[in-house]
Order: structure tokens, then C-alpha cells, then sequence
């Protein structure tokens, strides 16, 4: 049976100045699985993911045409709440942020925002969150330790954990992995494997192998529009364009 | 060849020389003013009032009328400066008009000299509010002076915020002002705060601003709006007039070792909270 | 049968267990579904985002009307009076009698750019010579020492400069080269250490900023160290250097405190180095305690026409900026 639509974008162009970021796109994500967008670099597919959660808006000069939904709302809608969105539709970046604080407070940063303010329900979520991203184990000890003092990897699944605090419906990744070890690149394919179960994830990635690995369903784009969309084995073992074929073939990109 | 090579030695000494001057400048400036002031230091001279016009007595009037004006003129400069420090960084279009207009205003405020902005506090505070030689004057004419200084610093802090923290901040759903209050202001507060010491220390130097709007009464203020004469003003009005040298002297020492001591802080906060990020 | 019955209690008691694991987790559950709930429900207050954006704006705003209300009661106090006397004789004429209700700042106006070429002239080769050695010559701890020793010059107030003049420079001068000491040689003095730190801190950093790949290929050539700074680095960073000489020119400008305390304040033109001299703004805190009326306008006016003398440099400033980054742009 197909899975229920979680997000999806009809014509949705993209504009930074005179510059056109994004033609026409439409594309529908499902709900649990796995969603990667795969193309050479500065083909749109990073514009393409912080346009779902409305991030690109802060690029001064950027505008958009065409829309986007998350489940049946239109997200551009007037009137619609940008806070309330991204709470939704969280997003790991390519290099791990943490804050300059204490690993506890960095998981328990979004939902302070969000108002819970007893110190056992914070607890509880940080906890939670921490287990979810394959952290406790190795931070438990060590939760008032300034989070910039973790490894690369930790720091990157350290940021899971924080989105996954404030309780997202969708989790966009950008690059997770680009700068990770392959160890640590290994921990966090196994992790998104978890969390698909409960979330709904996008993930714009450069390494073919890691979309093959990790994704249901693959999007090529390239110059800005989405060539080619499909089941992931669907587009790696047959993809219609020859273009696809091209990049994933490794003959340009 | 043998020509140029004692010209460059000639030219490695005059450098070396010049640094020297420096150096020795100010080891005379402080070390004069030490060396004469530290005799007059004691705790007579700090806790007792100035007694015949300041020939006699202490100097604890102007102790206090220092603190009082410091501490008001920062306490409205500092929420006004980071505030547009803020606005310039975070909120306002950066080639717009109003940005531009608010930088330059920056610009010259810092450029105008201490006796103009006397001038306008006398004509504004003092005579056109009505508020009189008072604290209150001095004070906010303080406040303009140092606001700049302020400014500037937030915006160099707030700045070298890195731009990820604040786009995952927004990401996890938190408004632009949680977002400025939670993340942006305490990793840029080393910056903030050294800002505001340094902005103290032009505020206690500040001699002739101070002298037109906050008068020259020895008197123990006891309200802002009570007329204070400060430190600095008191230095002036007692090598001026030529009332008493080692008091003078005295004076000045405290308020070298007060900016000493700010100096200090303003080192201390740049690098202490800096690597105790938040 | 026994059977039957032990597994029936069996079941029961598998179900009793059951349910109470059930509790337990329902309870943690619902706390954790309160929590959510919680999550779910926050929404963003709009309303004090705005408020804190407009409050925001409002503080930079208020420093633009402190500038505009600054321009507007100096200008206003002092123009009528210059209006009435005449530019040309406000400006020039040397007769400054307030009582006869003779207002000219000429010995002033000239006595205040005469002190500041004074101090300018020793105060620049001095400041860029140690701005160069603290750039390319110092070890770096050396460096560091006088970078702290150049910012505590900056932070001891013009009050205590003018006092160490005068008990340290003006008795000097008085034993040394004659007359009573309070000069424009003491002035010049005070006002040149005064200007220093704002010298060598601009023009070191305009000298650092030179990217070292220039350096690297000028001694590449087999140019010297000295040659490189004299024909490479000092015009590379001359608008650096010119900034730093204008803003020191306006902070010479604008000094008061230190110069009224050695200057003498004589309102004449000095005809040597050891006459005094009073300069406008050492003319605006002498007479502003007892001035009234006109002559309190013509303090005013004084101290607008310093203003505007401000104003012309901050342009001056602009407009070096402006060049200097055409300059970098090619």
C-alpha cells in the first residue's frame, strides 16, 4: 500500500536576485520513508530543501513562485506561521553547529523555546532525544560537558538529537555526512534507518552510494530542475535519463 | 652596499627609538602621577569631604559624583547601544538608507569633541529641559558621548557571531528574538561587555563635558538630580586654580589606577568570557 | 483439570502483570504525551517580536535625533550671532572684547590650527615610525607589550595630561628655554603624546593589513626588508595612514582640557614657540561659566564653527575610505 504524502511541491520556482535557483519543481515526499536529492554541486538541491522549511528566506533577495505543502497546508501561504513550520520540519546542516553551551542545554534549546520549563519533563527529553540519535551511551556521563568538546560525529548526531527534541514531523539533512569519518558516517546511516520509522526524512546528499544505501526514493537535479524522481532502485538500475545514468555512472558531476 | 647596510642599521635604530619614546612616555605620565599622588593616599583622603573649596579635606563628594554619573550614563547608554547594535545587525536591510543613516550618525557622533557635546548638554539638559547642573545632565550627555563606543563594539561582537548558529536555532523554531536573545547575545557578550568597560573609562576621564552640565558643586550628591562635581572636573578646577597640588596629585592618581584597573577588566573580559563561551 | 485451572491462573496472572506493566507504562506515557501536548501546543507570540524589532529600531533612531538635536541647538545658538557680526569678522578679526561686544576669533581660529600642525608635526613621523616597528620589526610578545602600553596612553583622560603639563612640561620650559612655560610649546607637547596612540593603532593596523603575499614576492625579488616597507607596504597602506593622521587631526582639534591647563590662554596670535595661545575650544570652557547673552551666542558660534570643522574632516574621511577601496578594488 503507498504511504500517505508528507509534503509535496507543485511549480515551485526559486529566485535569488536576478538569478533563478529553482524551475518548476514537483515532487511529492511520503510520509516515513526516506527521501534523497542527489546532483552536482549547485544544481538546486539544497535550495530545494531549505525551501521546505522556508530557511532560504533568509538569503536576502530570494523569492518564490509556485507552492509547497505539508500534509495539506500550503506553507507559503500568507499568514502562515514560519516558527510553527520549522518546528515541524526540522534540518541538520552540513557542518554541525552545537551551541556554545553544555551538551544538556543544547538538546534542551528547542524545547525551552517551546515553552516546557519543568526541569524533570526537560530531563526527560533530552534523555529521549539523546537515545533516539544513538548518543546516551557515550554522553550520559558527561551531559554539563560543553558540547563543542565532542567528536565530529558525536557533534553531528548531538544536532540530531536537538531536532529531534523539539519533536518534528520531517527532518531535512543537508550533506550530513560530508564531514564525517566513515565510521561515524556508518552510525548515522544506521540512525536514519531508525528514524524513518518515525519521521519523514529528506536528505540532499553527494556520495551516490549513500543514497542507494539509505533512501526509498531518489530525486536528480540538475541546473536547478528535478530531472528525474523515483523508487531509489528504480532510478539507480534503470534510470530513464540519460543524464541520470551520467551521474550516477560517475561520468560527470 | 656597505652604504646601504649602515642605512638600514641607522633606520633599525631610529625604530627601536621611537618605540623607546613611547614606552617612556608613558612611564612618565604614570609613573609621575604615582609617585607624587601614592604620598597623598589614605583613607582620610578617600572617605572625607572636600573642605575649603578642596584646599582641605578629602575628595569623597567627587568619588561619589564620578560613580553616579558613570554608572547612569551607562546604565542608558548600554540598552540603547546594543539595541542598535542589534537592530544594524540582525533586523535592518544592509544596503538600505536607514542602516547607512544610522552609521553615519555612528561616525560622528564618536567624531564630535567633548566641548560641543558640553555645549548641547548645557543648552539642552541644563537650560532648555530645565534639569540644571545636574547628574541627570551630565549623565545623559554622557550617555551620547559613549554611545558610539557602545555600538560599535556590540556590532563587531554580534558580527563574528557564526551564521550557522543562527540558522539552527531558526530551524529548530525559535523567532528571530529568541533566536538574537538565546544564541546571538551571549556568544557575542565578551565583546558586549568589553565595549561597555571601555565606555566607562571615557565616561570617568570626561572632563569638560562633564564640567558644563553637571556644574562644579562640591557638595555630596545625593540625587540625580543634585548638581555633583566629578573626579576629573575636580583635578581641573584644583590644578586651575592652583588650590592644592598634592591633592591634585592624589586625585589624579586614583584616577589613573581606576583606569588602570578598567584597562584590566576590558583585557580580562575579551579573553576570560571568550574562552568560556556562555 | 489441574492443568487447566493452573494455566487459567497462569493467564491471570500474566494478565494481572500485563495490565500493571501497562499502568506504569500508560503513566509514563501520558507524561510523556503531556509533554508533547506541550510541544505541540506552543505558538510563537508574535506580537512581542515586533515590539522588540520596533524598540530596536526605535534606539537606533534616538542616536539620529541626538545628532540632529546637537546640530540643531549649537547651529541655532551660534549662527544668529555670526549672521549678525559677519562671517569674514566673526572668523578673522582678532579683537575678542565681550564686553564692548567685539566677538572676532580670528587669534582663536588661528591659534587652534596653529597647535594642531604644531603637535602634528612631531606626533606623525613619531607614530609611524613606531607603528612600523610594531608591524614588521618587533617579536611578536614585543608587539603584544606595546600594543597594551599604546591602549592605556589612549585611556588616560586629556584632565590628567593636562596636569602632567603642567607640572612636568611647563616648569620644564619655563627653566629651561625661558618665558612662563605655558606655551604652544607645551601645548604642542601634551596634544602630540595625546595623539599618538590614535596614530600608531590606525596606522599599524592599515600597515598589517597588507597581505603578506606582497611582502613574500617583494623579497622574492630580492628586494630588502626595508626596501619592501618604504616602496611596497607604506604606499599600499598609505589611505590607512592618511585616515590616521585625519582622525588624529580632529581629535587635536576638538581637545580642550589639556590644552586650557598649558597653553596660557592668551586670545593673540603666539609669535614664537614659548608665547601662549588659546584655541576655540580652550575659548568655549574658559568663558562659558559666566557668559551671558551674546557672548554666550558667540561661545555658541565658536564652538559651531569647530562643528563644522568636524564635519569637513568626517567628509574628508569618507571620501579617503572611498578611495582607499577603489584602490584595494584594482
Amino acid at each position: 500500500m503507498e504511504k500517505a504524502i508528507k509534503m509535496k511541491s507543485r511549480e515551485l520556482n526559486l529566485f535569488y536576485g536576478n538569478f533563478q535557483a529553482l524551475y518548476n519543481i514537483n515532487m511529492d515526499i511520503e510520509e516515513n520513508r526516506v527521501t534523497a536529492l542527489i546532483g552536482p554541486s549547485g544544481c538546486g538541491k539544497s535550495s530545494f530543501l531549505r525551501s521546505l522549511n522556508r530557511l532560504n528566506e533568509l538569503i536576502e533577495g530570494s523569492r518564490i513562485s509556485g507552492e509547497v505543502f505539508l500534509d495539506d497546508s500550503a506553507i507559503y501561504e500568507k499568514g502562515i506561521n514560519v516558527v510553527e513550520l520549522r518546528k515541524k520540519v526540522g534540518m541538520v546542516f552540513q557542518k554541525p553547529a552545537v551551541f556554545p553551551m553544555s551538551i544538556y542545554e543544547n538538546v534542551a534549546y528547542g524545547p525551552r523555546i517551546h515553552g516546557i520549563k519543568k526541569r524533570s519533563e526537560l530531563d526527560e527529553i533530552v534523555c529521549r532525544s539523546l537515545q533516539s540519535a544513538n548518543l546516551w551511551d557515550e554522553v550520559k556521563d558527561r551531559l554539563v560537558a560543553p558540547a563543542n568538546q565532542m567528536s565530529g560525529g558525536q557533534q553531528q548526531r548531538l544536532v540530531i538529537a536537538r531536532v529531534l527534541a523539539v519533536q518534528p514531523e520531517v527532518i531535512l539533512m543537508d550533506e550530513p555526512a560530508s564531514a564525517l569519518d566513515p565510521i561515524s558516517t556508518a552510525r548515522l546511516e544506521e540512525l536514519i534507518a531508525i528514524l524513518k520509522t518515525r519521521y519523514t526524512i529528506v536528505i540532499v546528499t553527494h556520495n551516490m552510494q549513500q543514497a542507494a544505501r539509505v533512501s526509498d526514493y531518489t530525486g536528480f537535479f540538475l541546473h536547478g530542475c528535478l530531472l528525474e524522481f523515483n523508487r531509489t532502485e528504480e532510478l539507480f538500475l534503470n534510470p530513464r535519463h540519460n543524464k541520470t545514468e551520467d551521474y550516477i555512472t560517475g561520468r560527470f558531476g | 652596499m656597505p652604504g646601504t647596510r649602515i642605512g638600514e642599521k641607522a633606520l633599525t635604530c631610529l625604530l627601536y627609538l621611537s618605540a623607546l619614546i613611547i614606552i617612556g612616555i608613558l612611564l612618565a605620565v604614570v609613573g609621575y602621577i604615582v609617585y607624587k599622588g601614592l604620598a597623598m593616599i589614605n583613607l582620610d583622603f578617600i572617605m572625607q569631604a572636600p573642605r575649603r573649596a578642596g584646599k582641605e579635606g578629602g575628595i569623597s563628594s567627587t568619588i561619589v559624583g564620578t560613580l553616579y554619573l558613570t554608572v547612569l550614563s551607562l546604565a542608558i547608554a548600554a540598552p540603547l547601544g546594543v539595541g542598535t547594535a542589534i537592530h544594524l545587525e540582525e533586523y535592518a536591510q544592509k544596503e538600505s538608507y536607514f542602516a547607512y543613516l544610522v552609521t553615519l550618525t555612528a561616525e560622528t557622533l564618536a567624531a564630535i569633541p567633548s566641548i560641543i557635546y558640553g555645549l548641547f548638554g548645557f543648552v539642552f539638559f541644563v537650560i532648555y529641559l530645565k534639569l540644571g547642573w545636574s547628574i541627570w545632565s551630565g549623565s545623559l550627555t554622557l550617555a551620547i558621548m559613549v554611545w558610539p563606543t557602545i555600538t560599535r563594539t556590540a556590532q563587531e561582537a554580534i558580527l563574528s557571531v557564526p551564521r550557522e548558529y543562527r540558522e539552527n536555532s531558526l530551524a529548530l523554531g525559535a523567532s528571530k528574538w529568541q533566536t538574537i536573545r538565546k544564541i546571538v547575545i551571549p556568544a557575542a557578550i565578551p565583546g558586549i561587555v568589553t565595549g561597555m568597560i571601555l565606555a566607562l573609562g571615557r565616561a570617568i576621564g570626561e572632563t569638560a563635558a562633564v564640567l558644563l552640565t553637571a556644574g562644579t558643586s562640591l557638595g555630596m550628591p545625593l540625587s540625580p538630580a543634585d548638581p555633583a562635581r566629578s573626579m576629573s572636573v575636580h583635578l581641573y578646577m584644583l590644578a586651575m586654580e592652583g588650590l592644592s597640588m598634592e591633592r591634585a596629585f592624589g586625585t589624579a592618581f586614583l584616577i589613573i589606577i581606576l583606569l588602570l584597573f578598567i584597562n584590566y577588566l576590558a583585557n580580562r573580559s575579551m579573553s576570560f568570557l571568550s574562552h568560556n563561551g556562555g | 483439570m489441574n492443568g487447566i485451572i493452573e494455566g487459567k491462573t497462569n493467564a491471570v496472572k500474566q494478565h494481572n502483570n500485563r495490565e500493571e506493566k501497562m499502568q506504569i507504562l500508560q503513566a509514563k506515557a501520558g507524561r510523556w504525551e503531556r509533554i508533547l501536548v506541550i510541544l505541540r501546543k506552543s505558538k510563537a507570540r508574535f506580537i512581542p517580536e515586533i515590539l522588540v524589532e520596533k524598540l530596536l529600531m526605535l534606539s537606533a533612531v534616538v542616536s539620529i535625533m541626538a545628532l540632529l538635536l546637537i546640530s540643531v541647538f549649537i547651529f541655532s545658538r551660534g549662527v544668529p550671532l555670526i549672521a549678525s557680526v559677519g562671517l569674514g569678522d566673526f572668523l578673522f578679526s582678532l579683537e575678542w572684547k565681550p564686553i564692548q561686544g567685539k566677538f572676532g576669533i580670528g587669534a582663536m581660529f588661528v591659534g587652534s590650527l596653529l597647535l594642531t600642525s604644531a603637535s602634528l608635526a612631531w606626533a606623525v613621523p613619531l607614530g609611524l615610525l613606531t607603528a612600523i616597528f610594531m608591524a614588521e620589526i618587533a617579536p611578536p610578545p614585543v608587539g603584544r607589550i606595546m600594543t597594551r602600553m599604546v591602549s592605556l596612553l589612549a585611556g588616560i583622560p586629556s584632565v590628567v595630561y593636562g596636569f602632567f603639563g603642567l607640572v612636568i612640561i611647563v616648569p620644564l620650559i619655563r627653566n629651561y628655554l625661558g618665558g612662563t612655560g605655558m606655551s604652544v610649546l607645551a601645548g604642542a607637547i601634551i596634544l602630540g603624546i595625546m595623539i599618538l596612540p590614535t596614530i600608531i593603532n590606525i596606522s599599524r593596523d592599515a600597515i598589517q593589513a597588507v597581505p603578506l603575499v606582497y611582502k613574500e614576492s617583494s623579497l622574492a625579488l630580492g628586494a630588502s626588508h626595508y626596501q619592501t616597507i618604504g616602496r611596497l607596504i607604506l604606499p599600499a597602506a598609505s589611505s590607512g595612514i592618511i585616515t590616521a593622521v585625519v582622525l588624529a587631526m580632529g581629535r587635536a582639534i576638538g581637545e580642550t582640557m589639556a590644552v586650557v591647563m598649558v597653553t596660557g590662554n592668551a586670545p593673540i596670535i603666539p609669535d614664537s614657540l614659548l608665547a601662549p595661545l588659546r584655541t576655540m575650544t580652550s575659548n568655549i570652557v574658559l568663558e562659558m561659566g559666566y557668559a551671558a547673552g551674546d557672548h554666550q551666542a558667540a561661545l555658541f558660534a565658536t564652538g559651531a564653527i569647530l562643528f563644522i570643522f568636524i564635519l569637513l574632516l568626517n567628509l574628508l574621511l569618507n571620501f579617503i575610505r572611498r578611495a582607499g577601496k577603489r584602490y584595494a578594488g584594482n
